[in-house]
């Protein structure tokens, strides 16, 4: 979209606007229960047992929650400095050595800035390097610098590489000690600060390349990943209450897709599928199912709930969120409106 | 604009900045204010000593281009082009809400007078290359200045440009470089070791300043000599700057990369920049 900057906004005749307050704003809404900095604390948990595990950040482990680990380990910690692609050379390097480094940053800037280093020095050695990723998708108001939109896109593209999108603080801490046990490179999108915790309620465990049923329902199945999961729970509650009944098939791992799961599921009763995901409509979760799907004969309803394929505003996540159709809200009634 | 004006005058625009910007943090009630704070003088000294522009044209081909890389320090971009009369004072109040013109990062599709996107920090010192080839292809006389952070001197992609500027024998090129030894993580020192920074810069065959940066006489006086230097190389003046200069609650604050400031703290702030205790 190209905006005109040149004509003024009309300042006086604005009501109360929303405010981005970027850098800190938590996804959690405001009765929502949370877990503070679970990737950390995590992290501090496994390093107990595994003293092969070292961290690393580009100058963002405050805003990662590897912070937590740097203060349990100092001797364990590098501050690598804002250079994201020395960042991922290291900790190829580190690997090499019979390390198991975590290397921390925002999404963007491993996906973006580092990607070369991920894919030759990481990804096509197959070495042991686990990349964890705050701001994932549309996590921030902040604009495109800092959302990572096609983070999935780019990944998805790079053989050897498991790739996790958790959706809540009790994913994020059975994920940590599963990747470290998992031989070859993973990128793990992070949630970060006080994360909500969602899955409790669920019997919920983790399991690198399963997906799991949430929630069953005769009429819609959402096929969802990362925090998109907690808003197809929210949007299934929604639409209860209209008579509508969603199930919420749960895709913690984006690759390798759990394909069987997903097949089974999407034939299962003739449900419409809905695919939802934090992250561009274009070579994410959305285009790895339908390809799935298509190829084994599904030929029932299909809609892909995502963001759209373009630079997205800065402003304050909540109305981003309405703005673009990934609010609970806004699911609930995309779906009325097409079932 | 150069030449023209006092140093007490370019006092006050440092003041009417630092104002600003205070008024545009106190809408966030939060935010990157300490680095605004501590860069005024330098914005004051660019937009009112150094830089060729005009305000009601702020895209005139004749301008002096003065890109910022470093996104998040738009808040204290926009007060210096609050100043210039580029931007309008009564848009302070939109900072960083939804659908106005000053986002907390700064973005060339949003703000007259934004000349890049920045806020992927490393980027500005490479574009500052290509448009001094493009404007020497052009057979401009204009000048492009790229403010960056001691943090971005971190990326490696600085380098590469510190390099090929050089190479390139970009005398057109006059970098700024914000030294406030602050970074997300704590204090640059800590985070990885730049110095030093002056031999460093010369080593790549640049011509090197290092003054205070909050001390206007001297950045005048800098400003000058990079324009006037008369080398066929680039030009950076290193700006060892104090974060929140002028506020000192705000100054003794360890932690200030980002910031936040108790409701009634705003208007001790704005009393401590009106009172000039900025010593
Ligand atoms: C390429 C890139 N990596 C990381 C970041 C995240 N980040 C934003 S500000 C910042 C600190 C950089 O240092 P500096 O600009 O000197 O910070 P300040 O002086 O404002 O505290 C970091 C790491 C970024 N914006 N861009
Ligand atoms: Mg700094």
């Amino acid at each position: 979209m190209m905006r005109d900057k040149y004509s003024r906004p009309h300042v006086a005749a604005q009501g109360v606007r929303l405010k981005t307050s970027a850098m800190i704003a938590s996804i959690a809404g405001d009765d929502q229960p949370t877990r503070m900095a679970p990737f950390g604390t995590a992290l501090v948990e496994l390093a107990k047992s595994r003293p092969d595990v070292v961290g690393l950040s580009a100058d963002l482990a405050k805003y990662t929650d590897l912070h937590v680990f740097a203060q349990a380990h100092p001797d364990r910690f590098y501050q690598m400095g804002m250079a994201e692609q020395l960042l991922m050379g290291a900790a190829a390097g580190l690997a090499r050595e019979g390390f198991l480094p975590f290397a921390t940053t925002y999404a963007v800037f491993a996906s973006r800035r580092a990607y070369d280093f991920i894919c030759m020095a990481i990804a096509e050695e197959n070495l042991n390097v686990k990349i964890a990723c705050a701001l994932p998708g549309l996590t921030t108001g902040y604009g495109p610098s800092h959302q990572a939109t096609e983070d999935l896109a780019i990944f998805r593209g790079l053989p050897n590489l498991t790739i996790i999108d958790p959706c809540d603080a009790l994913e994020i801490e059975q994920a940590v000690p599963a990747v470290a046990e998992h031989q070859g490179p993973v990128y793990m999108r992070l949630l970060r600060g006080k994360v909500p915790l969602v899955l409790d309620k669920y019997d919920y465990r983790f399991e690198i390349g399963k997906a799991k049923l949430l929630r069953d329902g005769s009429d819609v199945l959402f096929i969802s990943s990362g925090l998109m999961t907690m808003r197809a729970l929210e949007a299934a509650a929604e639409l209860e209450r209209s008579g509508t009944r969603a199930a919420v098939l749960h895709v913690g791992t984006i690759k390798p897709l759990d394909t069987e799961t997903i097949l089974n599921e999407a034939m299962r009763g003739g449900r419409a599928v809905v695919v939802a995901e934090n992250h561009t409509v274009v070579g994410g979760l959305g285009e790895a199912v339908a390809r799935h799907l298509v190829l084994n004969g599904f030929s029932g309803r299909f809609h892909h709930i995502g963001l759209p394929d373009a630079f997205l505003d800065a402003g304050a996540l909540p109305t981003l969120h309405d703005r673009y159709g990934i609010s609970s809200q806004r699911m609930a009634e995309t779906i009325r409106n097409w079932l | 604009m150069t030449g023209k004006i006092s140093n007490t005058s370019l006092e006050q625009r440092a003041r009417n900045i630092r104002r600003h910007a205070l008024r545009m943090a106190e809408v966030q009630g939060q935010g990157y204010i300490a680095q605004a704070l501590g860069i005024a003088d330098v914005l004051a000294v660019s937009y009112f000593d150094g830089l060729n522009y005009r305000a009601h044209d702020p895209e005139w081909e004749g301008r002096d281009r003065f890109l910022l890389s470093i996104g998040h320090y738009a808040i204290a971009l926009y007060a210096a082009l609050i100043e210039a009369g580029i931007i309008p004072e009564d848009e302070i109040e939109t900072y960083g809400s939804d659908d106005s013109r000053l986002p907390m990062s700064g973005m060339a599709s949003y703000t007259p007078g934004m000349e890049i996107t920045g806020g992927s920090l490393g980027q500005g010192l490479s574009i500052a290359v290509g448009m001094c080839l493009g404007l020497k292809r052009k057979q401009s006389g204009s000048f492009v200045y790229n403010l960056l952070s001691d943090g971005e001197l971190d990326e490696g992609s600085t380098w590469e440009a510190a390099m090929s500027a050089a190479s390139f024998g970009l005398d057109n090129l006059i970098a700024i470089v914000d030294v406030n030894n602050m970074q997300a993580d704590g204090p640059s020192k800590g985070i990885l070791n730049f110095e030093p920074l002056h031999e460093k810069f010369a080593a790549f065959g640049w011509h090197v300043q290092r003054v205070d940066g909050n001390v206007i006489a001297d950045l005048v006086t800098a400003f000058r000599a990079a324009r006037a230097c008369g080398q066929r190389k680039p030009r950076v003046i290193i700006c060892d700057t104090k974060m929140g200069k002028g506020v000192d609650f705000l100054e003794a604050r360890e932690r200030n990369h980002f910031l936040r400031v108790e409701p009634e703290e705003w208007s001790r702030a704005l009393e401590a920049i009106n009172a000039g205790r900025a010593s």
